[in-house]
């Protein structure tokens, strides 16, 4: 059968960030996928050797707006790997939290968009009400609705008042009733059912083979959660269960973003209950020279966070690797052999965010060079220059 | 007032277009038409093509390459058309100021009529924002 080509992107209404998409498809099915990104390439792992180690936390903040806080995170834990340093308790509870609500806040925001994909509007105005709550619960936290520059190498910029306590677990209980409706309307209903279970199914071995992340891979069986294989923050005192389901479909990953976020909640009740006194902030003076690691689970998985100092006041190196970055990969195992109809909602089960993701762009020379109209005019002008300097005229 | 502004004034339609943004502000944009903020009753609607929109929301720093497609997608959107820069980085480039990926500011490359500060600016910002570039759209007509 003829093959046609496919162009989705780079601004389509798919997603709110662009990305460019080519699938290649044999009548209904789709037979191969290819990826370009680039597009929101902003160069943040040169920019942040130019800010001090301080100043980088809020450039961090900026690489994606739904990660606000696993990239700051995984850097301060990074820096913190160089000194080596132990954060103040307090500090290490109130990070679980800011942490858990933008887990809570992604995957709503995330099980929205996928309604939208699937024609369930009413799912996607449903999800993002609730997530207003939560915006809310934040704002009321930290002061900001998105971009909560909570995070500081050593502890955390602000405290969380006592008197906010109450209120915030008030809040958060009122969200539990409609989360739980929300959860019944998407996982009982079997419109969904036949729309996303047995789609885009990657299997065990292809999620451990592609090294899947996160819900990606917990939804495949892989039972991998760094809040639990190796613990940082306040995830060991607190009680909560890992989400783990096996057929790696399109639903099992909506079954595990939605069950974690009740998961979340549970984790920031918790927190908050138990919040112990003290200092918030280790004050950290000077950073050694050395390398560091910081790792976390984020949302869409596991975001990994090199920084090396040479002993100044800047990092010398800072590297960034997304959970997307992992996932994107996948696309190869799931979407083939799919219908065209159904490559929208695998495309978007990873939870894709390209921002992330871009921390490198990709220029391979070896296959074709690409020539602009700026490249064939300056080639036009060698030309003639070295004609001219051949036939000696000037 | 030509039956041309007017009826761009009357139901504004929104294409939005991210120029290497951080998602934030594209969230909040998608955020004005969730049910606490709801502009689509004032007749704002988000629409997949830029050959159906009468407002090109801009948001992000404007890297190289996003900027071409910006500029083609420019030139098809249908005169007379407004523009609204969306947060930080679409006014000034923001922290990526030095960046080497974010060489011009994005009202360099497309006219501007209305910048809505912030990082990202509230919807309710956004939604201030869009309702005073039709103000002062219908006020500088009605002078005439």
């Amino acid at each position: 059968m003829e093959k046609t080509i496919i162009p989705i992107g780079p601004y389509h209404p798919l997603q709110e960030e662009p990305e460019f998409f080519l699938l290649t498809v044999e009548g209904e099915k789709v037979v191969d996928i290819d990826v370009h990104i680039g597009y929101n390439h902003r160069g943040i792992e040169k920019l942040s050797e130019t800010k001090t180690f301080d100043q980088s936390t809020f450039l961090i903040e900026r690489i994606c707006g739904i990660c606000s806080t696993s990239h700051p995170f995984a850097y301060t834990r990074a820096v913190e790997d160089i000194i080596p340093i132990e954060v103040p308790e307090r500090a290490k509870y109130i990070r679980t939290i800011i942490a858990e609500g933008e887990r809570i806040h992604s995957h709503l925001l995330w099980l929205g968009l996928a309604g939208h994909f699937l024609g369930y509007n009413t799912v996607y105005m449903w999800a993002w009400k609730l997530r207003e709550e939560i915006l809310d619960v934040m704002e009321i936290l930290t002061g900001n609705r998105n971009n909560y520059a909570m995070f500081k190498p050593g502890g955390v910029r602000r405290d969380i008042k006592s008197e906010d306590i109450p209120v915030v677990i008030k809040k958060i209980d009122s969200i539990v009733s409609t989360l739980e409706m929300l959860k019944k309307a998407v996982i009982d209903d079997p419109v969904l059912h036949a729309r996303t279970k047995g789609i885009g199914i990657l299997s065990k071995e292809d999620a451990i083979n592609y090294c899947a992340l996160g819900p990606t891979a917990r939804a495949s069986g892989v039972a991998r959660d760094l809040r639990k294989d190796s613990p940082y923050g306040a995830y060991d005192k607190v009680e909560w269960d890992m989400i783990v389901t096996h057929n790696g479909d399109v639903f099992d990953k909506v079954v595990v973003r939605v069950l974690e976020t009740f998961e979340s909640i549970k984790i920031i009740k918790n927190c908050l209950l138990n919040l112990p006194g003290g200092e918030i902030d280790a004050n950290i003076k000077d950073i050694p020279p050395g390398e560091g690691i910081g790792f976390i689970e984020a949302p869409r998985g596991e975001c990994f966070h090199y920084v090396k100092s040479d002993g100044t006041n800047r990092p010398v190196r800072h590297k960034v690797r997304a959970p997307t970055f992992m996932n994107l990969p996948t696309y190869k195992a799931t979407v083939i052999g799919e219908d065209i109809s159904d490559a929208t909602i695998i495309l978007a089960a990873i939870d894709p965010c390209y921002c992330c993701t871009e921390r490198m762009t990709v220029c391979n020379t070896k296959r074709k060079k690409i020539y602009n109209g700026k490249d064939l005019i300056k080639l036009s002008r060698e030309k003639t220059e070295i004609l001219r300097n051949k036939m000696g005229v000037k | 007032m030509s039956i041309k502004l007017k009826a761009l004034l009357k139901s504004p339609w929104v294409f939005h277009l991210s120029t290497g943004s951080c998602n934030n502000c594209d969230i909040e944009i998608l955020d004005c038409l969730t049910p606490r903020f709801d502009i689509e009753r004032f007749g704002m609607l988000l629409v997949g093509s830029i050959k159906h929109a009468d407002v090109l929301l801009i948001t992000g720093s404007g890297n190289r390459k996003s900027m071409e497609r910006a500029k083609r997608l420019y030139e098809q959107i249908p005169k007379p058309c407004l523009v609204v820069a969306v947060g930080e980085c679409a006014l000034s480039r923001g922290m990526f100021i030095h960046s080497y990926n974010c060489p011009v500011p994005i009202d360099k490359v497309i006219p501007v009529d209305v910048y809505i500060p912030g990082c990202p600016p509230k919807p309710e910002a956004i939604i201030a924002g869009v309702v005073k570039l039709i103000e002062k759209v219908r006020k500088s007509t009605e002078k005439k």
